[in-house]
């Protein structure tokens, strides 16, 4: 983990920026496994427009977190408000943030049985209703936008594991989703890979595209977030901008963890 | 580099030399059998041994089979013919070219032979274009009105009857669709139901004539009481469809000959209440995994309970539960078909296990192919259907196949209601006075047309698998 790939190319950051209007809110929000108190006391408000890296020791809870802002895991306790949609147990409600909230796991849980075209038309044809003609010209678009559109009638057993990763977030924008989700998403990949998919996803920032990113990938968090979070045990325990972040750590868990992560 | 290679040139050869054939022991027949049969010495005894125990079966079959007798009368004409042509034994097959068709079509009238023959036909036109996605999607069509078709060539009677409930079933397809279309599936569901109550049954007298019939079972005045609560209701209302269609057959009198359920026997019995319950225990058993695997507290252990109930008591009583015990809960009067009694609880038996294969398929599936589902925002149904399933349903091939093949075979158990399948015809051949004492010959056929079919069960369902096989691992 002490190897993070580096960011060599420029930023091109006169998109980038950061508006008043608030994407997600979330306030005083709990979590717990049974007895096991995963979430505590989490603030958080993610503005329009921010590029947001949340990094933090194995188990602190951070798939968990963003987890929770999709609703694939419920919270207990405390509030979130995505895209103005509050998220309650009303399923309605849940579906609808997830059409608007794209998301990228670790794994690409891409759909094996279906070709990597379909697998980016599906959601839009089904949950947009969209014509299938148009879907598949939207998704072939953004397939060039990730650069693989010649596997478009490949099987994704049949693509490489940098080259998944890319058409899980080619699906993703296929929804013109408003917020990307990213757990994780080169920790399952070799290293030649991860740069191919952090280029991605830095074009996908450099549009404005609001990001949270679970990853520990320092450079990238350099070169791109405006707002590195550090968890521990459930908890926030710092926030700042990614140069305070690195060179000027407040607590002592984040010097420990810095250290740890960049080998040091 | 280049300065090495100018010093070594001399020695290089620029030309790669093509590969030599493998010697001659290596290749060919003699190289398989050293490969497959003698590559040890243990394999090479088992090897003795094996061809020793073919030898020995065939030496005391084949004759058997081969000096067989195809035309005669009875046993005794068979086994003179037998004498005089001087083998001291061998097969009488006389009596299946004399009895087949009974075999085949149990007392179904020879006249009328055609009806089934054209069934099966059009059966093989019906369930093509579920087996094999290349032919055009519009034949599905026609597989879905299959099943109206086959049961009006087999049972014949008015037209009227499949007609109405072609028609009561495509009000239901319909009034499914747009409600679901409107406030999703589940509710889709609940409308078809309703509409499906509303047509065919008259849901308030079914009602009351189950729970007459539970309480009967439960009250001691049950002989008294669960007539009066039936007859109650059947009073003021009816059911839409089959009063509708009894009105046309009035009117305009058109339709088969009927033949009853007594008539119908041998293979083609088994074929009825095979397919029928392979056809009908698929989506009931894909309905009971999804609800064992559901939240819903109460649709949870309802599928359980199901299930469990189905699965853990033999079939044979449900069977005779079919033949007998059903009588009790259908309203006084109806005469509700043996055969479509015996094609429900196999249904139900069948899906019961199917259910549970699927569950497998359900498990097997990683997490991960949900979250991604759910993340796209497709709901319950969408990704069920679109994501769950296939893949579940892919895995589940084997064992799908392995319980319809086991369902199929377990057909034979009706004799012991009464039914006249292969096995009860052969019984009643075996009594008769030309044919008393013979046994193999019968047996052979009987298994052999068994074997026919599941044999290409197992082959589709190979053929299957590999057409699905997208994963490349
Ligand atoms: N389904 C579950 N049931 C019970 N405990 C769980 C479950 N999922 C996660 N946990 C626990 O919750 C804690 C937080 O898990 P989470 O996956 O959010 O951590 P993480 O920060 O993403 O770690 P990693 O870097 O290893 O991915 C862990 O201690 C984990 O063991
Ligand atoms: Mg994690």
């Amino acid at each position: 983990m002490s190897e993070t790939a580096a960011i060599e190319r420029a930023i091109d950051r006169s998109q980038m920026q950061v508006s008043d209007e608030v994407a997600i809110e979330i306030t005083n929000m709990n979590k717990w496994y049974g007895q096991f108190h995963v979430l505590r006391d989490i603030d958080l408000t993610v503005n329009r427009g921010e590029r947001i890296v949340i990094c933090g020791p194995s188990g602190s809870g951070k798939s968990t977190l963003i987890r929770c802002i999709n609703a694939l895991e419920e919270h207990q306790k405390g509030k979130i408000v995505v895209d103005g949609t509050h998220l309650s147990s009303d399923i309605k409600n849940i579906d609808k943030v997830r059409s608007e909230v794209g998301m990228v796991f670790q794994h690409f849980n891409l759909f094996p049985h279906l070709t990597i075209l379909e697998n980016c038309t599906l959601a839009p044809i089904w949950v947009r209703k969209t014509p299938k003609r148009e879907a598949e010209q939207v998704a072939m678009h953004y397939l060039k936008k990730v650069k693989i559109p010649e596997q478009a009638n490949k099987y994704p057993g049949q693509l490489s594991g940098g080259q998944q990763q890319r058409v899980a977030i080619a699906r993703s924008l296929c929804m013109k989703p408003r917020i990307m989700l990213f757990d994780e998403p080169t920790s399952a990949l070799d290293p030649e890979m991860i740069k191919e998919v952090l280029d991605t996803m830095i074009e996908l920032a450099e549009e404005g595209m609001t990001m949270l990113v679970v990853t520990h990938e320092m450079g990238f968090a350099q070169a791109v977030a405006n707002r590195v979070i550090f968890m521990d045990q459930g908890q926030i325990v710092e926030q700042n901008e990614p140069k305070e972040f690195f060179n000027n750590p407040k607590s002592d868990r984040t010097k420990l963890f810095l250290s740890q992560i960049l080998g040091h | 580099m280049s300065e090495t290679h100018s010093f070594t040139v001399g020695y290089v050869r620029h030309e790669m030399q093509g590969p030599l054939p493998p010697p001659v022991a290596e290749s060919g027949a003699v190289k398989w059998m050293r490969e497959n049969l003698f590559s040890s010495w243990l394999n090479a005894i088992l090897t003795v041994v094996s061809l020793f125990v073919i030898w020995w079966v065939l030496s005391h079959t084949l004759p058997w089979m081969l000096a067989g007798v195809w035309s005669a009368s009875s046993l005794t004409d068979c086994r003179n013919i037998l004498a005089e042509r001087g083998y001291s034994s061998g097969a009488c097959w006389a009596v299946i070219t004399e009895r087949w068709p009974q075999l085949i079509f149990g007392f179904y009238p020879s006249e009328l032979y055609w009806r089934p023959i054209l069934a099966f036909v059009l059966l093989i036109g019906a369930v093509a274009p579920v087996l094999y996605t290349s032919l055009p999607r519009k034949m599905l069509w026609f597989s879905l009105i299959y099943p109206l078709i086959a049961y009006y060539l087999l049972w014949g009677g008015s037209v009227w009857t499949p007609v109405m409930l072609a028609v009561g079933f495509s009000l239901v397809g319909m009034g499914g669709t747009l409600a679901s279309n409107k406030s999703g599936f589940f509710f889709g569901v609940l409308i078809a139901i309703l509409i499906f109550l509303l047509m065919f049954f008259d849901p308030l007298s079914a009602l009351l004539n189950v729970m007459g019939g539970i309480a009967g079972l439960f009250s001691a005045d049950s002989v008294r009481l669960s007539p009066m609560i039936g007859s109650l209701a059947l009073r003021d209302l009816f059911p839409l469809m089959p009063t509708l269609s009894d009105l046309l057959g009035s009117i305009a009198p058109i339709g088969l000959e009927s033949v009853t359920s007594r008539e119908i026997g041998g293979f083609l019995l088994a074929l009825v209440i095979g397919l029928s319950a392979i056809v009908f225990s698929m989506p009931l058993g894909i309905l009971l995994a999804l609800g064992r695997q559901s939240d819903l507290f109460i649709i949870n252990k309802v599928c359980v309970t199901f299930i469990e109930v189905i699965r853990g008591i033999p079939l044979i009583v449900w069977l005779f539960t079919a033949s007998t015990l059903l009588n009790y809960f259908l309203p006084p009067g109806t005469t509700f078909d043996l055969i479509l009694r015996v094609i429900i609880m196999v249904t139900f038996f069948a899906a019961a296990y199917i259910a549970e294969v699927i569950r497998g398929g359900l498990a097997a599936l990683p997490k991960g192919q949900y979250e991604g589902a759910d993340s796209l925002g497709l709901d319950y149904w969408q990704s069920m259907r679109l994501i769950i399933l296939p893949q579940a349903l892919k895995i589940s091939i084997p064992g799908i196949v392995n319980t319809f093949i086991g369902l199929f075979k377990d057909t034979v158990l009706v004799v012991f209601i009464g039914l006249l399948d292969p096995i009860g015809f052969i019984n009643l051949i075996r009594a008769t006075v030309e044919w008393n004492g013979i046994y193999w010959e019968l047996y052979i056929f009987v298994g052999l047309c068994f074997f026919l079919f599941c044999f290409f069960m197992s082959r589709y369902s190979q053929y299957l698998e590999r057409k699905l096989r997208t994963d490349h691992r």
